[in-house]
């Protein structure tokens, strides 16, 4: 027992000298996201139309909110088998199966995750020995190379150019193989410049994906959203379906972001795998969401194929307001986000971006904050009203006009 | 032509007051046809009218609209056709539809107070010969109205900016 006055206030309190001391050095390590900053910045400063947001404008068709209100109703709150409830796992096989050919067991090859996010970090926690390269063609999503090094990979981005339309190409994929080499994260349609592969681009990465004897990680997470005919699975390509874990989720097809329901598919060993570490980390995702998600792929097709029509609408009026303005903008083909260049402007990303946020009144995502090959460009998203959008590229174009006029 | 039209007509809906270029671009369409198409649906009487949706709960001249089930004898050789204009050219009246099921007409009048709707349906309507009774409903509230709510909801909860 030790009695109070005997206790030395000091020695209770953590004796290192700052809190961040007692961090992992990987936790230490993580750069905090450039777009984090720059949220701070536009949170900031009023009166600001918006083309950074990274999510459907529409709110998650009524059916679906209804499926989950009726299964609340009922008593639905329990845990689901770890790998999500099997109705919605044979779902997702047929969905896959019937739109990119591409066919899973329900029983071991389908993984239902909390967001495209867990099965990412699922995936590379499964397959990482601390060393291996992981290979990431940039621009890209901001996740991967962070939580690739919280595995102890080494990221290692791969430049993709708007000469190229930003594709992946056989060639710069080879030259950034080493013996260290062994994930490759695919992002088409790609955030953040609306890249797509088609069949005949996809057919040498595969062959160089099997020459290197590569596993690949294929987030095709905007699948839906591809706007120049269907989309094609890395994963439906010759030989490649043991090699590949597909990555999806509902969050931008069935406009359900703040669901978190995503899942993963492949081998039934790396799936198994992943689910040991689903099943220690988060048991189940939630069944309210695996309930809508349920919904949304038995009964939400026509109402997704009317949002993607619109987007559609939306990405031709954006890439045409920016080439008016004189910005050169490849045609992106997928996501919901237009990519064009600033580099006539003569100013970097970072300096357009916080330029036009405070002279402009526009927001848009700084393009060097997706990685390399990014500097130079501009994310903005077209998933907002056709309202808002006339009157950004309005704004855009008289400030990039004073600029160039000095 | 047919299809450009359809989908023309479509983000009309959405906004009358989309302009042919924004329309064209947003449809991967050339201006031109776009124009073409929208004279010929306005020729043919496809699109009527450009109108606003209003919600009058909110002006202060507020308006007092009721839906008035109808029921007729036909006319021998013209159907409802006679009966049915003879009540929709009252300028009262809002819209007129030929129903299926247990009465002919759904009339909607709209006037400015409860006193005159009700003294258009017993002094203009109903001693109509051919109308045989009539029931009126008024509206007390509209919630959504040619697929436009008109509850005003916090639409978009988005943070401005996200990956």
């Amino acid at each position: 027992m030790i009695k109070d006055e005997e206790v030395n206030e000091t020695k209770l309190q953590p004796r290192r000298a700052s809190m961040r001391e007692y961090l992992s050095p990987q936790a230490q390590a993580i750069k905090p996201s450039g777009i984090r900053r720059f949220f701070d910045l536009v949170s900031a400063n009023r009166d600001v139309i918006t083309l950074g947001v990274g999510e459907p404008d529409f709110v998650t068709p009524w059916h679906v909110r209804e499926a989950c209100v009726y299964s609340l109703e009922t008593g639905r709150t329990q845990y689901t088998s770890n790998a999500g409830i099997p109705e919605l796992r044979e779902a997702i096989a047929h969905y896959l199966d019937d739109r990119f050919d591409t066919t899973y067991q329900p029983e071991n090859e389908i993984l239902v995750t909390v967001g495209g996010s867990e099965a990412i970090d699922l995936a590379l926690r499964a397959l990482i020995t601390p060393g291996d390269e992981i290979l990431i063609p940039e621009p890209c999503y901001i996740s991967y190379s962070p939580i690739t090094a919280l595995s102890g990979g080494v990221a290692v981005g791969i430049e993709t150019f708007a000469k190229d339309d930003f594709k992946l190409t056989a060639e710069a994929l080879r030259a950034s193989i080493t013996p260290q080499s062994k994930l490759l994260i695919l992002c088409y349609p790609s955030n953040p410049t609306g890249a797509i592969m088609s069949y005949e681009d996809w057919l040498p990465i595969a062959k160089v994906v099997e020459e290197h004897d590569l596993i690949v990680i294929s987030d095709e997470i905007y699948a839906e959203l591809s706007y120049n005919g269907n989309h094609v699975s890395f994963a439906s390509l010759p030989g490649m379906k043991d090699r590949t874990i597909l990555v999806s989720g509902f969050s931008k097809a069935f406009a359900m972001t703040g669901w978190r329901m995503g899942y993963a598919c492949g081998h039934s060993d790396l799936i198994s795998a992943m689910l040991k570490i689903h099943q220690y980390t988060v048991m189940c995702a939630p069944v309210m969401g695996q309930v809508a998600a349920l919904e949304a792929l038995t009964n939400g097709m026509e109402e997704k194929d009317r949002m993607v029509e619109s987007y559609n609408q939306r990405r031709r009026l954006v890439v045409h307001g920016f080439r008016e303005i004189g910005l050169d903008c490849h045609e992106p083909k997928g996501a919901f986000y237009a990519f064009p260049s600033i580099a006539s402007t003569g100013l970097d990303s970072e300096t357009f971006a916080e330029r036009l946020l405070t002279e402009g009144r526009v927001a848009a995502v700084p393009g060097n904050v997706f990685g390399k090959g990014g500097e130079g460009f501009i994310r903005c998203s077209y998933a907002t009203s056709v309202q808002q959008i006339t009157e950004a590229l309005d704004r855009i174009g008289d400030f990039v006009h004073r600029l160039k006029k000095g | 032509m047919e299809e450009l039209k359809l989908n023309v007509l479509e983000l009309l809906k959405q906004d009358a007051r989309h302009t042919p270029a924004i329309i064209a671009t947003m449809l991967d369409a050339a201006e031109a046809d776009v124009k073409q198409a929208i004279e010929e649906l306005e020729k043919d009487h496809v699109i009527v009218k450009y109108a606003t949706v209003v919600n009058w709960s909110k002006v202060s001249d507020e308006k007092v609209t009721a839906l008035i089930e109808v029921q007729i004898t036909p006319e021998r050789g013209r159907g409802f056709e006679g009966i049915a204009e003879r009540i929709y050219l009252y300028p009262e009246v809002k819209s007129v539809y030929l129903m299926s099921g247990a009465y002919d007409l759904l009339v909607e009048i709209e006037g400015p107070t409860l006193k005159e709707v009700a003294s258009f349906v017993s002094n203009k309507l109903s001693p109509i010969d051919a109308v045989l009774s009539t029931k009126t409903f008024f509206i007390l509230k509209k919630y959504k109205q040619d697929g436009i709510i008109f509850e005003e909801h916090e639409d978009d909860h988005r943070l401005l900016i996200s990956p």
